[in-house]
């Protein structure tokens, strides 16, 4: 026999009791199984920072490594291309580099710690093909306005020898500078910040 | 029916074999111990990676499990060169390796789950000279063993001994060659050296068993109210 | 009246799927018997650990590499580099035995209560297919982690085919897609692992399910609750599964959780026989493990496997030991159901059952010596005595009268009180923590020996009375 109406105020109660400890249970238990899909220990292994050489790089020459599965530029730019990189701002969508990622170190004109050493992410802010490297002036594929840079070839977005992103191209910011540090004189370390500053 | 139960059951002790083999001697295994762990590690570093590999592990969850800082591992317990990320991998090539010992030496980050630390700790100490073998020595827990014993020069050089005894013949291993160690500190490290092993075998162990307590509380708290909640609709059935 | 958005879009899908009817009449207004005991926890508990491995299943996969080369360091990797991975392993891997002690204790039920006669026949069968179903799951899952059991019990038992005459070799080679257990073999068994037994397993719960809420479901003493109605058609002895059985299951499924969290967090390789020594070694082709033994869920087929000397004969024996499941609907002559109202000669047959099932699972764990496979054949003979000779001990039966209502039985929760009290003794308090939680009696109880040994004794007296 089932009687009606026999202390529901216990049994809502205890319900809601039973429903709230049960929804804390499933979260507790949704944690770990979402938290799986994070990226493991070996993702962050193959993550972790690259050193670099650069005791034999060449004036002009660029380098490329990989960091995190991505393609890293160091760049050693000659005298006259730091000066190019002066006459440029008006044609820049953000010469201040106010908009764009990278480490206060690299937060100059010049984008980098060093003026002579140049390092970025070679992935274009537009949707991350990677852009080639133009280092020569006015070829004719490119006319007059190109003083030396990176062209995308995806969609054709134009930056400058210190990754600055031009005005009337796809792309919205200057490329990303990642973080690094100098071990020594001829040493990087890409993927570790500066000491003592923020990344 | 009683006497059936009785002869079947009887039948049944007839079945299980008791197996010859040796005594283990018992491993004190403690992974709380902390700085034994660390020795264990640097004793394997020192002794067994020259051969074998722990390759499921990083020197990160070391330094990690143990609460010390990476520089640490990688000055005093890893070997020059190691990054922190990096597997704990043995230089040891599987082409010289079989052309040494006839079969690469296995890799160990599992062996204290599959042979037990009890075995792997009367394994170590149990080497004994037998000049038929062509390292010279043979293994009393595991006979004819192709490992050459890493701790001679530590343990010193023990001989099988057999006597007679009114039980029949009985081996003992005795220690024919002192070695550097004495056999008491020779066993801490051989101990030391399990322990490492068998928290190898599975970094998490401590944590899940501190974890374990915790889970159960819950649950028991979701039954208890549970439980109440089925007397209380159930107060209704006659 | 005015309804809120979630009301009228509630009612929008009410208008177009039947969901109030299902719940109606699988749930709300299902009615059940309402003596189920403790007996009758298992089905929702397979249910619940059926879902458990599906979930930790999926997961699994996201980092699992079912190829030779990279499988058994693939588990690895998930158990030390995958965030959670190692819980995750432990509960498919914990799941898969509490699945199996789930279905046996469910099937048992039905063997105690007649659940696979007359008009349950079918669910019965949906059942067996799905433990076929859930025994196959279990192999090929156990041989994806690659290790040195999975490799050689797979080898083992896939040879077997080849004892089937004419077609066994070219079988044998067609299952494994390799002269060997390969990485032809992996990749197979973990394609069907993954989808297609699952689906399998879920299709068949579906009519397993269905079948049985459209004959009702069958109860502890055996009698037909629809025989007696109300006036509104409502069974006298049913009561709605829900809120009533929902509520107990899930108290169910509390005290299942319990068991399951100890053993995942305190001992998830249940001394090697859960998560077995030697399939922490990768698999080695060359060479075979000392004892090769199948997971203890199937040792008790595998002994009987062992137990008849010729290879083909043993694989038509392990066979049979599960055909001759299927036809019990057929071989049991009896109409009473219940085990409380059948003759002596059924319980101590079903008592002979258990107990070969269980000496069988133990000689599937150990070497076959000689003496082992002697002890091996003759309970091989009592399982089968059991089922074959069913339909002449069941018809000359001393059956009770069966009753024509549901009858009380304390269930445990009423008699755990006063069988505590027994088993222990009031002594001084001698809790050294001063605290008004530890000084109620129950702090202050110890073991009482002798009350153990009388509750003991009693109830094997109980056990061995039963059995008239």
């Amino acid at each position: 026999m089932i009687n009606e109406g026999v202390d529901n105020s216990k049994r809502q109660f205890l319900t809601s009791a039973l429903t709230v400890v049960g929804a804390v249970g499933t979260g507790f238990l949704a944690v770990p199984f979402l938290a799986q899909m994070q990226p493991s220990v070996k993702a962050m292994a193959a993550g972790a920072p690259v050193e670099v050489d650069i005791s034999k790089m060449e004036t002009g020459q660029m380098i490329r490594v990989a960091w995190r599965g991505k393609p890293v530029w160091i760049l050693n730019r000659t005298p006259e291309v730091l000066e190019t990189l002066k006459t440029l701002d008006s044609k820049l969508r953000d010469p201040q580099s106010l908009e764009s990622m990278q480490p206060a170190s690299s937060k100059n004109p010049g984008r980098s710690i060093k003026p002579e050493v140049f390092v970025a992410v070679g992935l274009c802010t537009h949707l991350g093909c990677s852009p080639t490297f133009r280092p020569e002036i006015a070829p004719s594929d490119l006319g007059e306005g190109w003083k030396g840079g990176f062209f995308c070839p995806c969609h054709g977005s134009w930056f400058d020898l210190a990754g600055r992103v031009f005005q009337g191209v796809p792309a919205p910011t200057n490329l990303e500078i990642p973080p690094y540090r100098y071990v020594s004189d001829t040493q990087l370390i890409i993927g570790e910040p500066e000491e003592g500053k923020n990344a | 029916m009683k006497n059936f139960l009785t002869v079947s059951l009887l039948m049944l002790s007839l079945a299980v074999n008791a197996s010859e083999s040796v005594k283990l001697d018992h491993a004190d295994i403690d992974l709380t111990d902390k700085v034994s762990l660390l020795r264990g590690a640097k004793h394997f570093v020192t002794n067994c990676l020259g051969c074998h590999s722990i390759k499921h592990i990083r020197y990160l969850r070391i330094a990690k499990d143990m609460e010390v800082d990476e520089k640490l591992i990688l000055n005093d317990i890893a070997p020059l060169g190691a990054g922190i990320y990096d597997q704990i991998h043995s230089a040891m090539n599987k082409h010289d390796a079989e052309k040494w010992f006839g079969i690469q030496p296995p890799d160990l980050s599992l062996v204290a789950r599959s042979r037990g630390a009890d075995w792997l700790y009367s394994y170590l100490k149990s080497y004994y000279t037998d000049s038929k073998r062509p390292f010279g020595v043979n293994n009393r827990i595991f006979q004819d063993t192709a490992m050459p014993n890493p701790f001679w020069k530590l343990q010193g050089e023990q001989e099988a001994v057999t006597r007679k005894t009114i039980y029949g013949d009985h081996t003992e291993l005795e220690i024919e060659e002192p070695g550097t160690l004495s056999e008491k500190e020779f066993d801490l490290m051989v101990n030391d050296l399990v322990n490492f092993l068998v928290y190898v075998g599975e970094p998490v162990q401590l944590e899940r068993r501190q974890m374990g307590k915790y889970v159960l509380l819950f649950l028991s708290i979701f039954f208890v109210i549970g439980y109440l909640l089925k007397k209380e609709y159930w107060k209704d059935i006659h | 009246m005015k309804t809120n958005w979630f009301t009228s879009s509630g009612n929008w899908v009410l208008d177009r799927f039947p969901l109030t009817k299902l719940w109606n009449d699988h749930m709300a207004h299902y009615y059940a018997p309402k003596n189920f005991n403790f007996w009758y926890f298992f089905g929702s508990l397979a249910l619940l650990v059926l879902v458990n491995q599906f979930v930790t299943g999926i997961l699994l996969t996201m980092n699992y590499k079912p190829d030779a080369k990279l499988a058994f360091d693939s588990v690895e990797y998930i158990m030390r580099d995958v965030h959670w991975g190692w819980l995750i392993r432990y509960m498919h891997s914990t799941g898969a035995s509490a699945f199996f002690i789930v279905i046996y204790l469910h099937m048992f039920r039905s063997l105690m209560y007649g659940s696979f006669k007359h008009p349950r026949e079918l669910v019965w069968i949906f059942g067996m297919l799905l433990f076929v179903a859930l025994m196959a799951e279990a192999f090929m899952g156990y041989l994806l982690p690659w290790g040195q059991m999975s490799y050689w019990g797979a080898q083992v038992i896939i040879s077997l085919f080849s004892a089937i005459p004419v077609i066994g070799e070219e079988l044998s080679l067609w299952v494994r897609g390799d002269y060997v257990v390969s990485d032809a073999t992996l990749n197979r068994f973990f394609a069907f692992h993954v989808i297609s037994v699952p689906l399998v397993l879920v299709m068949l719960v579906f009519l397993h399910i269905v079948a049985l809420h459209e004959v009702g479901s069958n109860n502890p003493d055996g009698i037909d609750i629809k025989k007696y109605k109300n006036e509104k058609g409502i069974p006298l002895d049913g009561i709605p599964f829900h809120p009533y059985y929902t509520v107990k299951d899930i108290a169910g499924v509390g005290v299942f959780l319990i068991f399951f969290a100890t053993i995942i967090f305190y001992m998830p390789e249940m001394g090697g026989y859960f998560l077995e020594h030697a399939n922490f070694i990768p698999a080695d082709p060359l060479k075979t493990p000392e004892h090769i033994a199948p997971v203890w869920y199937f040792t008790p087929f595998y002994a009987i496997l062992r137990a008849i000397p010729d290879k083909f004969a043993g694989v038509i024996g392990m066979g049979g030991a599960i055909v001759v499941l299927f036809l019990l609907p057929w071989l049991d002559r009896n109409p009473v159901r219940s085990i409380r109202y059948r003759g002596g000669i059924y319980k101590k047959a079903l008592l002979m059952f258990v107990i070969s099932f269980l000496v069988l699972g133990y000689l599937g764990t150990q070497p076959a010596t000689p003496s082992a496979t002697i002890v091996a054949r003759i309970f091989t003979a009592i399982y089968f005595g059991f089922f074959l000779l069913m339909p002449i001990y069941t018809r000359w039966e001393k059956t009770k009268p069966v009753p024509t209502r549901t009858t009380e039985h304390h269930s445990i929760d009423e008699q755990l009180p006063a069988l505590l009290e027994e088993i222990t003794e009031l002594k001084p308090a001698t809790s050294e923590i001063d605290h008004v939680v530890f000084r109620s009696s129950f702090f202050s109880r110890r073991p009482n020996p002798t009350g153990i040994r009388h509750v003991l004794t009693r109830f094997a007296k109980k056990l061995v009375e039963s059995l008239d």
